[in-house]
C-alpha cells in the first residue's frame, strides 16, 4: 500500500496498520494532523489546542514501536470532546463558569485511550455543558461544518452537542474524536457533517470524569469516518469502572473482528411511527433506500412499532432538565469555576456566579428541572415522564421480539444554517426526535452517512441495536456503509 | 400548566440563579412555550406502569466503605478562585 499524498486523509485503521508496519513514524502523522489544525481555526472546531502534548506522545509512540511494545492506538492522534476531563490541560464543557477550569484527574474514558497509545491534539468545542443540537450555546463561540450546500457559501452548523469533535473528524483534523451522547449528541452531529457516530448501551463507557448533565441519559462514544474507525475506538474507551457504578461488568468484544459478517438472516425492524410530517422527502427516500441495501445484503426487513415515539422528546425535556438542574447546582463560585465580584453575601456570590457564568440555553434547562422536580409539581411532570420512559422501553423490548435491530433516519433533515432555529427552542429540540428515544431506553445506536441531498449536503441513517450487542449494530452499520458507497468529503474551503 | 411571574421569581430563587426584573417575563413566556408543548405527556395512560428507575437491569454495586484517595488539599483548592491556606474563601457567614 502507498502512502496517501496527505497522512490526514488516513482512516484510523490505515493509520494504524500504517505506523505499526513503520510506513509512517507517529511524529509524521501528528506534525501532519497538527497543521490541520492550525489550519483549520475558521472551523473553531478546539477550544484547546495541545500541539506539544500531542508531539511528546507521538515521540513516545514512537519509541515504543521502535522497541516492538506498541500497544493498539500507539501513535494515533485523537480529538477529545471539552466535557471530559483531562489532567493539567483546561476543560470547559463549552461554559464561562468552568473556562478555567484545570482538572487534576483523568477521565477513565480518555485515560482508556492514552493506555491504548493514542495521542491528544487537543479539546473540541461543544454546546455548553451539551444542552444544544447545533454547536451555537458555546461560550466560545459556535463551530462551523466544513460542509458547505453546493454553490454556496453559507456556514452551516455542525450539529452538537459534539460539534467540534464531528467537524474534526469531517474536516480531517483527526482521525478519530470522542463525543458525548444525552439525547443524540453524537448521532445528530454525525449524521450532519457526513461521519460515523456511536452511542453505545448506557454503562458500556464509563461516566466518571465526564462533566455530568444528565445521568441516566449521559454515555460517552467514538465519532470516526469509517465504520471501522468507530469499532475499534470503541473497544479501548469501554470498562468497567468501580468509580461508576453504573458502569456494567460484560465483556467487551472485539468489534473489529465481527465487522465484515454481514447481515445474511438479520432481521431489520422498520419502527412506521419514525415516518414524521414535513419531513423533507429525502429523508424518507433514503430511509426507504437503507432498507434496500439490507434487504439486497440478506435481511429481512419486519415493520415494526414503537406506540410510544412521539413522547419521547417531551418526556426527555422533563428528564433531562431535572438531573441537570441537580448535576449543576455545584457550580458555586466557591470550590471551582467562575466567582461573580461584588457580592453582598454568601447566597448573593451564589446566584450571581451562576448567572454569570451559565449561558442562556443552561439557565433555562436548569429552571425547567427546578421546577419539575419543585413541590406539588413533581408526579405531575417528573413521575410521569419517567413513567412514559418506561413505556418507551417496553416498546423496544417488544420490537425486539420480532427484530434484532432497528433501521431509521438519523435526523430530520441536513445540517442548518447558523442562527436559523435559535430564536424557537422546541424547534431547535426537534433535531434530536429519532435519537432520543434510544438514550430513554439506554440502548446502543450508531449513525452512518448514506447519502447527500441534492444541495450536497450529508444525510446519515441510524442503525439501533439490542443492549449490549453493540456488535450486531457495528455489522450492519457496515453493511449500509458498504452500500453506500459514501466517498464525499468537504472541500477545504477554510484552507485559504 | 403554566407558570406566572412569581413563580419564576421563586424558582430562580431555589436554583439560585440570579434573573434580573426585565428578565423575568421573557423567561416566562420561554417557560410556557416549553410546558405547553411538554403538556402532551398527560394524555399517556400510565395506569400500573412503575417510573423508570435504571435503564439497565443490574444491581447496584456495593464497595467496601473505606478511604480510597484523598487528604490533598493543595490538589483540591487549586482551581478555587479564592481561597486561604488550603480553605475556601467565601463572603461571611455568621454575624
Amino acid at each position: 500500500m502507498s502512502l496517501p499524498a496527505e497522512p490526514t486523509s488516513f482512516s484510523l485503521a490505515e493509520a494504524r496498520d500504517a505506523v505499526t508496519a513503520k510506513r509512517i513514524s507517529s511524529k509524521e502523522l501528528t506534525d501532519a494532523f497538527v497543521r490541520a489544525v492550525e489550519e483549520a481555526r475558521p472551523l473553531n472546531a478546539f477550544v484547546t489546542e495541545t500541539p506539544e502534548r500531542a508531539l511528546a506522545m507521538a515521540e513516545d509512540s514512537d519509541r515504543r514501536i521502535a522497541k516492538g511494545e506498541g500497544r493498539p492506538l500507539e501513535g494515533l492522534p485523537l480529538a477529545i470532546k471539552d466535557l471530559f476531563c483531562t489532567k493539567g490541560v483546561r476543560t470547559t464543557a463549552g461554559s464561562r463558569i468552568l473556562s478555567n477550569f484545570i482538572p487534576p484527574y483523568e477521565s477513565t474514558v480518555s485515560q482508556n485511550l492514552w493506555d491504548a497509545g493514542a495521542v491528544m491534539l487537543g479539546k473540541t468545542n461543544m454546546d455548553e455543558f451539551a444542552m444544544g443540537s447545533s454547536n451555537e450555546t458555546s461560550h466560545f463561540k459556535p463551530v462551523i461544518n466544513p460542509w458547505r450546500a453546493t454553490n454556496s457559501n453559507q456556514s452551516l452548523v455542525p450539529g452538537g452537542s459534539s460539534g467540534g469533535s464531528a467537524t474534526a473528524v469531517s474536516g480531517f483534523l483527526c482521525l478519530g474524536a470522542t463525543g458525548t451522547d444525552t439525547g443524540g449528541s453524537i448521532r445528530q452531529p454525525a449524521a450532519v457533517t457526513g461521519t460515523v457516530g456511536i452511542k453505545p448501551t448506557y454503562g458500556r463507557c464509563s461516566r466518571w470524569g465526564i462533566v455530568a448533565f444528565a445521568s441516566s441519559l449521559d454515555q460517552a462514544g467514538p465519532m470516526t469516518r469509517r465504520v471501522r474507525d468507530a469499532a475499534i475506538l470503541l473497544k479501548h474507551m469501554a470498562s468497567v469502572d468501580p468509580k461508576d457504578s453504573t458502569s456494567v461488568d460484560v465483556p467487551v468484544p472485539d468489534y473489529e473482528a465481527t465487522l465484515e459478517d454481514g447481515v445474511k438472516g438479520l432481521r431489520v425492524g422498520i419502527p412506521k411511527e419514525y415516518r414524521i410530517d414535513g419531513a423533507p422527502p429525502e429523508i424518507d427516500a433514503l430511509w426507504a433506500k437503507g432498507a434496500e441495501w439490507l434487504k439486497d445484503a440478506g435481511a429481512e426487513i419486519v415493520e415494526v412499532s414503537l406506540p410510544h415515539t412521539k413522547y419521547a422528546l417531551p418526556a426527555y425535556y422533563i428528564v433531562a432538565p431535572a438531573e441537570a438542574s441537580s448535576n449543576l447546582a455545584r457550580y458555586d463560585g466557591v470550590r471551582y469555576g467562575h466567582r461573580a465580584a461584588g457580592a453582598k453575601d454568601i447566597v448573593d456570590l451564589y446566584e450571581k456566579s451562576r448567572a454569570e457564568g451559565f449561558g442562556a440555553e443552561v439557565r433555562r434547562r436548569i429552571l425547567i428541572g427546578t421546577y419539575v422536580l419543585s413541590a406539588g409539581y413533581y408526579d405531575a411532570f417528573y413521575a410521569q415522564a419517567q413513567k412514559v420512559r418506561s413505556l418507551i422501553l417496553r416498546d423496544f423490548t417488544e420490537a425486539f421480539k420480532k427484530c434484532d435491530v432497528l433501521l431509521t433516519p438519523a435526523t430530520p433533515g441536513p445540517a442548518f444554517a447558523l442562527g436559523s432555529k435559535s430564536d424557537d427552542p422546541v424547534a431547535m429540540y426537534l433535531n434530536d426526535v429519532f435519537t432520543v428515544t434510544v438514550n430513554l431506553a439506554g440502548l446502543p445506536g450508531i449513525a452512518v452517512p448514506a447519502g447527500l441531498t441534492s444541495d450536497g449536503l450529508p444525510l446519515g441513517l441510524q442503525v439501533i441495536g439490542q443492549a449490549f450487542d453493540e456488535a450486531t449494530v457495528f455489522k450492519v452499520g457496515r453493511a449500509i456503509e458498504q452500500a453506500a458507497g459514501f466517498t464525499a468529503t468537504p472541500a477545504k474551503w477554510w484552507r485559504v | 400548566m403554566s407558570v406566572d411571574k412569581d413563580t419564576v421569581r421563586r424558582i430562580a430563587k431555589l436554583a439560585r440563579l440570579a434573573l434580573e426584573e426585565e428578565r423575568v417575563e421573557p423567561m416566562m413566556n420561554e417557560l410556557n412555550q416549553i410546558f405547553a408543548w411538554v403538556q402532551q405527556l398527560q394524555e399517556v395512560d400510565i395506569a400500573g406502569v412503575a417510573p423508570m428507575t435504571s435503564v439497565v437491569e443490574q444491581k447496584l454495586k456495593l464497595r467496601e466503605d473505606k478511604v480510597t484517595e484523598g487528604g490533598d488539599a493543595k490538589a483540591i483548592t487549586a482551581n478555587a478562585p479564592l481561597s486561604e491556606d488550603h480553605f475556601f474563601v467565601v463572603p461571611k457567614v455568621v454575624e
